[in-house]
C-alpha cells in the first residue's frame, strides 16, 4: 500500500470549502484515516457529510487547506495523475449514478473496464458480484428497471469490485431493506477485513452498532468532531483484524 | 475498453444527425475543387508544352505571288539556321479557317490580304536572344517578317490557370475548415449529453484519453461514412464534367485529363478529411475535459 511514512491513507489539514461565493459548507476539518479502519461519517442532513466525501474521492478540490491520499498531495497533484488515484478508490454515491443506458452488468463491470482488464477476466467476478447482492437476476436490466434498493446494490457492487484499498459510502443503506442493510455492510466488513479502508456516511445511528470495532466522525455545520477520538489517535490493530475503537 | 464497449460506453458520442451529411458535402466539394484544381495545372502543363519553343512567323504582303514567295523563303532561312527542330508553312486553307469567324468564308484577296504564316518549333526554350537571332535573320532577307513567341500570346491565360488554382486551394483550405468547425460543434455538443458519464468515468479512474478515444473512434466513422458517400458523389461529377469537356474537342480542354497520379490525390482527400474531423474531435474533447476535475 502506497501511504506516506506515518501509516496514514488520508490526511487533511484544515480543510476548508464552499461553493462559489456563499459560506464554508466545511470549515477547519482536519482528520487522519488509517489503512485498514472502518469509519462511520455522521451529522445530520446538510452538515457536510456529502461535501467531505466528494473531497475524498477526489470530485472536487477545497477552498483552503491540504489533502493528502495514499501519500499524495491532492491539491498540487497534476491532472493526469488522479485517473491512478481514483482507481485505487471505490466510491458509493449517494444519488448512485449509474450509467442510465447500460445494464447492471456493464455498471459494475464498467471499473474493471476502464482499468484495462480483458473481457475474459471481467465476466465472472462481476457475474459473482451481482449474484452476491442478490441481483443475479437482474444482470442485463437497465438502472430505469430497477427499483431504488437494486440500483443502490448494483452502486455497491460497482464501488467494490475493483477491491478498492479505500471504499467511501455515502448512505449506501438508505434504500435497502433492514435485512440487505446488513449484509451489504457484512461486505464492507468483509472488504475491511481484506485491508480496505472504510468510510460510511449515514445519519442511521442505529448502523453504527451493527460495526462494533467502527470509529466514529461527526459534521455538525461543517465541522467535525470525534466522539470516538478517531480523529485523535491512530487505530489500535489486534492482529490482521479491523481497527479497534480507542474509546 | 475494446471499441464496442467503448461505443457502448458513450452512445451519444456518435455523431448521428447530420454531421456525415455534412462531411459528404464538404468532401465532395473539396474533391470537385482539387480535381478542379488539377485538371487546370494539366491544362496548363499540356498547352505550356505544346507551345513552348514554338514560333509563328508573319508575312504581311498584300500581293500573293510575293507573299508566297516569302514564306518559301523563311521557311528556308528558318530550317537553315541552328537549334529549329521544325518548319513548315500554315496551309492557306488552314490560315482562312482562322481568319473566317472575323472576315467571313468569301475573302477577297484584293480587298483584305491574310497573310501567310510559317511555324517552326526550337530545341529548348525560347530565350529573348534566340528570338531576337531569328528575328534579324528574317528581317535581312524578308523586311516585313513578324516573328512571336506562341507561349506570349497564351500569357494572359496561364495567368488566369493560375489564379483559378490558387482559387480551388483556397476553397480546399476553407472547405476544411469548415469541417473541422462543424465537428468541433457537432463533438462539444456530443460531450455535453455525456456529461454525467464522463464524470462517472473519470471518478472511476478513465483518463482522458480513454474518453477522447470513444470521441474519436465515433467521429472517424461518421467522416469516413460521409467521406467514401461525398468521394463517390464528386467522382461522377468529376467523370460527367470530363466528358462534357472531352466532347468539346478542343485541344486545350483535352490536356486537362486526370492522370492515375491525380486520381491518387483525388482519392486522398476523403482520407485527409477523416484525419481532419478525428484530430478536430480529439482535440476538442481534450481541451473539454482539461477543465473538469
Amino acid at each position: 500500500m502506497n501511504t506516506s511514512g506515518s501509516g496514514e491513507i488520508v490526511q487533511f489539514d484544515n480543510v476548508g470549502l464552499r461553493y462559489g461565493t456563499e459560506r464554508e459548507v466545511l470549515s477547519d476539518v482536519s482528520f487522519t484515516l488509517y489503512p485498514g479502519s472502518f469509519y462511520f461519517l455522521t451529522g445530520a442532513s446538510g452538515a457536510g457529510k456529502t461535501s467531505l466525501l466528494k473531497l475524498l474521492y477526489l470530485s472536487q478540490r477545497p477552498s483552503r487547506g491540504g489533502i493528502r491520499i495514499f501519500g499524495t498531495d491532492a491539491i498540487t497533484m497534476p491532472r493526469e495523475k488522479l485517473p491512478a488515484l481514483r482507481r485505487r478508490l471505490g466510491v458509493v454515491f449517494q444519488e448512485f449514478r449509474l450509467v442510465s443506458h447500460l445494464s447492471a452488468f456493464d455498471n459494475v463491470a464498467l471499473p474493471l473496464r476502464v482499468a484495462g482488464f480483458a473481457e475474459s477476466e471481467i465476466a465472472k467476478p462481476v457475474a459473482d458480484m451481482l449474484e452476491w447482492v442478490g441481483l443475479a437476476d437482474r444482470m442485463a436490466a437497465r438502472p430505469a428497471t430497477l427499483s431504488g434498493g437494486e440500483q443502490q446494490r448494483v452502486a455497491i457492487a460497482r464501488a467494490v469490485i475493483g477491491r478498492p484499498q479505500l471504499l467511501v459510502a455515502d448512505e449506501p443503506t438508505g434504500n435497502v431493506d433492514p435485512d440487505m442493510a446488513v449484509k451489504l455492510l457484512r461486505l464492507f466488513e468483509a472488504l475491511n477485513r481484506l485491508g480496505t479502508t472504510v468510510v460510511v456516511a449515514t445519519h442511521d445511528v442505529h448502523l453504527l452498532k451493527k460495526v462494533p470495532d467502527s470509529l466514529i466522525m461527526r459534521l455538525d455545520k461543517g465541522r467535525l468532531s470525534d466522539p470516538t477520538g478517531a480523529l485523535k489517535y491512530p487505530p489500535r490493530r489486534s492482529g490482521a483484524g479491523p481497527a479497534g475503537n480507542p474509546s | 475498453m475494446s471499441g464496442a464497449t467503448q461505443a457502448e460506453l458513450l452512445p451519444q458520442a456518435r455523431m448521428a444527425g447530420p454531421i456525415p451529411w455534412v462531411i459528404a458535402i464538404m468532401v465532395m466539394l473539396m474533391v470537385i475543387a482539387v480535381a478542379g484544381g488539377l485538371a487546370l495545372r494539366n491544362v496548363a502543363r499540356s498547352a505550356a508544352n505544346e507551345l513552348s519553343g514554338g514560333i509563328t512567323v508573319q508575312l504581311v504582303e498584300a500581293r500573293p505571288e510575293v507573299r508566297n514567295a516569302q514564306a518559301k523563303q523563311a521557311a528556308q532561312i528558318l530550317s537553315a539556321m541552328p537549334g529549329i527542330s521544325h518548319v513548315a508553312a500554315v496551309p492557306q486553307a488552314e490560315v482562312d479557317a482562322l481568319v473566317e469567324p472575323w472576315l467571313g468564308g468569301d475573302i477577297d484577296e484584293a480587298d483584305v490580304p491574310v497573310p501567310a504564316m510559317v511555324d517552326a518549333r526550337l530545341d529548348g526554350k525560347i530565350t529573348p536572344d534566340r528570338l531576337t537571332a531569328i528575328r534579324n535573320a528574317l528581317r535581312a532577307k524578308i523586311p516585313s517578317a513578324r516573328v512571336d513567341a506562341q507561349s506570349s500570346w497564351l500569357a494572359p491565360v496561364f495567368g488566369a490557370i493560375a489564379s483559378l488554382q490558387w482559387l480551388a486551394l483556397a476553397l480546399v483550405l476553407l472547405l476544411g475548415l469548415a469541417t473541422a468547425s462543424a465537428v468541433l460543434l457537432a463533438t462539444r455538443t456530443a460531450l455535453g449529453s455525456n456529461r454525467e458519464t464522463i464524470e462517472i468515468v473519470h471518478l472511476l479512474g478513465g483518463t482522458d484519453q480513454q474518453i477522447a478515444r470513444i470521441f474519436q473512434r465515433s467521429t472517424a466513422l461518421a467522416a469516413a461514412e460521409g467521406g467514401v458517400a461525398g468521394l463517390a458523389a464528386a467522382i461522377t461529377v468529376v467523370v460527367l464534367i470530363g466528358r462534357r469537356f472531352a466532347g468539346l474537342g478542343s485541344g486545350m480542354a483535352a490536356g486537362g485529363t486526370l492522370g492515375w497520379l491525380d486520381w491518387l490525390i483525388v482519392a486522398a482527400v476523403p482520407l485527409l478529411g477523416i484525419a481532419l474531423a478525428t484530430a478536430t474531435a480529439r482535440w476538442t474533447v481534450l481541451r473539454a475535459l482539461e477543465r473538469m476535475l
